[in-house]
């Protein structure tokens, strides 16, 4: 069977194939392609013999089959305790399965796995830690989804993003162009309030360099003016490079490895270019992953680091808050409960559990903790991409009762998520579940809350 | 009878040994080797020291009876595992009896667990044994993981206890028990490198390497304390 002409085993590489791919709503044709295409068996088996070394071996050959892993993960606990959302079950009969038939697996099987890759799964990562053989099933997806997206066995929107990736080098079609422009917007629709603000692009040798989340320039544009004035706040010497701002990075979701290979690099290169002193990057847990956890080595550095220190928002909050360089109105301080979202990405697999909890203890007054929270959290129900991607939305709608749970537990009205994805998947929980609570990045929060000195504030008569 | 039994504890024995122990080594030698920083995306070498302290970390809390979160949200299985292992790793190492033969073959032995204690710990082996068989029958959750195989594997590591407890117990027909009990041994110790069974070396290899993950690359520089496991 063949190649289709949207359902194919080739990256998207131009903007051409890109406007086609994206013509077909829903990706209707896409996966009725994908019914008929092949699956080229000596490539997967040629890949799974380079690239599937000894720790995925073992892990596949050694589970002990115990069960523990059932219950750490949300997939299973909300679908009435199926044994089929059972971690090492999921995993054992896709990649468990590809391997013991050395790559002998037919259409079908395929587009199975891709269902669970990618709708049973977020790679959260929780499951590992539950396993005594310290099985680390979402490693595994995430690495079975590189096999499949080779293959071209990938969600609509992720073949999408990937190639967003490739052709506008952000997972959204934002050009150098665009990005430049917002920025200079923002920073005319800032200064009227914030006198002197601006938002520095390419300066070298700057104090900080600042990276964002495509979705910022693109849907949240107001996101990059409080990040702004944040900085204008603090002092600090910032800039933004005009390539190589984006930090996210959808192809780690759909296991476009040589994608995220090219978008780190543009990222490292900018910093290269610039020469800050420090990297900043927003308020996004998977941005974090794909660029400062996993990046480097997609980058081919050995010492597993960025060209400079790079640290997340909220461990350069935690800071400034705890210097005093912003200051926090006691009287503004968050009244109301409220309850934080530890990212996965970020908090599980990075360890900034610390900081977020810094942060609230400046200003928060009721400040509420999740139960299991840390680096035991549950996944917000959206990680992975699956926020993204219309073939699961009722899977996903399904998870997210795991993180509403946990947060009507705690009474809490306000839910602070410094992630776009648990920010997301918390949005859209209440829209389908209806609780009654907000939710929030920190950067609002702190810029209602902080004290502004008076050589920041507007002076009288400067304007109407 | 004499001369089986000569021969099942000389060198059939000497050759099980040499299987089992050699056949660990080269299991942990190729795990190693194939370990690649690039495809784990860990930075091994340059945070060895790091890693390693992690890697230690990881393997002890599993140890350690309700040491981990998972051990104490399965406290009734944690007991099995752990009652099961107990006599699983000691009473083969320390028998008396098996204490005579180390004394006959090499000259010197290791101090014997008094038969009391031996009995105690083969029994629990063989009740917790029975348990971990009934929780995959009853749970579907286990059940849908488990395989044919893996009654096989708990077949294999029960047998020397069951036999062996028999032959210890002079059941009528001691001398019988009594070789059943040496060949299933050393057919678990033949077959143990090359089966699930590798896990008793493979176990700190892989529970190493997640802790080196966690200690170098997944935040082990801002936790503050090691992966609370
Ligand atoms: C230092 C040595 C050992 C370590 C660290 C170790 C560790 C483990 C671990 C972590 C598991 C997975 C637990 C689970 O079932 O979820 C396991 C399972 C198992 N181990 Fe061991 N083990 C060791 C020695 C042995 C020995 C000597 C035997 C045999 C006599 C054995 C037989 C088994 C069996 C049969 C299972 C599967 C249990 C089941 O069916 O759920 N192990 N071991
Ligand atoms: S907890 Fe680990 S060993 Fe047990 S079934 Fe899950 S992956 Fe396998
Ligand atoms: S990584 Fe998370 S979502 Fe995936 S199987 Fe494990 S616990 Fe479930």
């Amino acid at each position: 069977m063949p190649q289709g002409t949207l359902c194919n085993r080739q990256p998207i590489t131009t903007e051409e194939a890109l406007k086609t791919l994206l013509a077909d709503k829903g990706g209707a044709i896409y996966y009725q392609e994908m019914k008929e295409l092949d699956v080229d068996t000596d490539l997967l088996w040629d890949t799974v013999q380079k690239t599937c070394k000894s720790r995925t071996r073992t892990w596949l050959e050694i589970c002990a089959h115990c069960g523990m892993c059932a219950d750490s993960c949300l997939f299973y606990r909300c679908s009435g305790r199926d044994p089929e959302q059972v971690p090492a079950y999921k995993i054992q009969s896709t990649l468990g399965e590809i391997v013991k038939r050395k790559g002998r697996v037919d259409n079908a099987f395929m587009r199975r796995a891709m269902d669970y890759a990618w709708g049973r799964c977020t790679c959260c990562n929780r499951c590992g830690t539950f396993c005594p053989h310290g099985i680390d099933m979402g490693v595994m997806f995430s690495y079975l989804r590189g096999l499949l997206y080779s293959q071209g066995f990938v969600p609509w929107e992720m073949k999408i993003g990937a190639g967003m990736h490739r052709v506008y080098k952000a997972q959204m079609d934002v050009t150098s162009e665009d990005f430049v422009d917002t920025c200079e917007w923002m920073a005319e629709e800032t200064e009227e309030e914030w006198p002197g603000l601006c938002i520095p692009v390419d300066e070298e040798n700057a104090e900080v360099m600042y990276t964002l989340n495509a979705r910022e320039p693109k849907h949240y544009p107001e996101d990059l003016a409080q990040a702004a004035i944040l900085f204008h706040l603090a002092g600090v010497k910032w800039t933004v490079p005009s390539e190589g701002w984006e930090q996210t990075s959808l192809s780690m979701f759909a296991g476009d490895w040589e994608a995220c290979r090219q978008q780190v690099t543009h990222v490292f290169d900018a910093i290269e270019r610039l020469n800050p002193q420090l990297v900043i990057g927003t308020e996004c847990g998977h941005a974090h992953r794909g660029t400062v956890i996993e990046g480097p080595y997609w980058a081919g550095r050995p010492d597993g680091k960025a060209p400079r220190p790079y640290i997340h928002y909220v461990q350069w909050l935690a800071q400034m808050l705890r210097e005093g360089r912003i200051r926090i109105d006691p009287a503004k301080k968050i009244k109301e409960p409220c309850t934080l979202q530890d990212s996965c990405n970020y908090v599980r697999n990075h360890g900034l559990a610390n900081y977020t909890r810094e942060i609230m203890s400046y200003i928060a007054e009721d400040y509420r903790e999740m139960a299991p929270n840390r680096e035991n959290n549950y996944c917000c129900g959206g990680g992975g991409g699956l926020n993204g991607i219309g073939r699961y939305r009722k899977e996903r709608n399904k998870v997210l009762m795991t993180k509403r749970d946990q947060i009507l537990a705690t009474g809490a009205s306000l839910v602070i998520a410094p992630c776009h994805n648990c920010w997301d998947a918390i949005r859209d929980l209440e829209e389908e579940y209806h609780i009654g609570i907000k939710w929030s990045f920190l950067k609002p929060l702190i810029i209602s809350m902080a004290i502004v000195p008076d050589h920041l504030k507007p002076q009288d008569g400067d304007d109407e | 009878m004499r001369d089986v039994y000569s021969l099942l504890t000389g060198p059939l024995l000497g050759i099980s040994l040499l299987v089992f122990f050699g056949g660990m080594a080269w299991r942990i030698f190729w795990y190693i080797k194939g370990l690649d920083w690039r495809l784990e995306r860990v930075a091994y070498r340059p945070y060895m020291k790091r890693g390693l302290k992690g890697a230690v970390q990881s393997i002890w809390r599993w140890l350690v009876p309700y040491g981990t979160h998972s051990w104490r949200q399965h406290p009734f299985f944690a007991g099995a595992f752990f009652l099961f292992h107990l006599g699983a790793i000691f009473v083969p190492l320390f028998l008396a009896g098996h204490m005579v033969i180390m004394e006959r073959q090499l000259g010197f032995s290791l101090p014997a667990l008094p038969q009391i204690v031996s009995d105690v710990l083969t029994l629990g082996t063989i009740a917790a044994g029975g348990f971990i068989i009934a929780r995959r029958l009853a749970l579907p959750e286990v059940r849908i993981l488990t395989t044919l195989y893996d009654y096989f594997i708990l077949c294999l590591s029960l047998a020397p206890f069951v036999t062996g407890f028999l032959a210890a117990a002079n059941a009528p027909g001691y001398d019988f028990w009594l070789l059943l009990h040496i060949l299933c041994g050393e057919l678990f110790l033949i077959l143990a490198p090359f089966t699930k069974l590798s896990h008793i070396a493979l176990f700190f290899m892989s529970r190493g390497q997640l802790g080196m993950d966690y200690a170098i690359k997944r935040g082990g520089e801002f936790r503050g304390t090691s992966f609370p496991w």
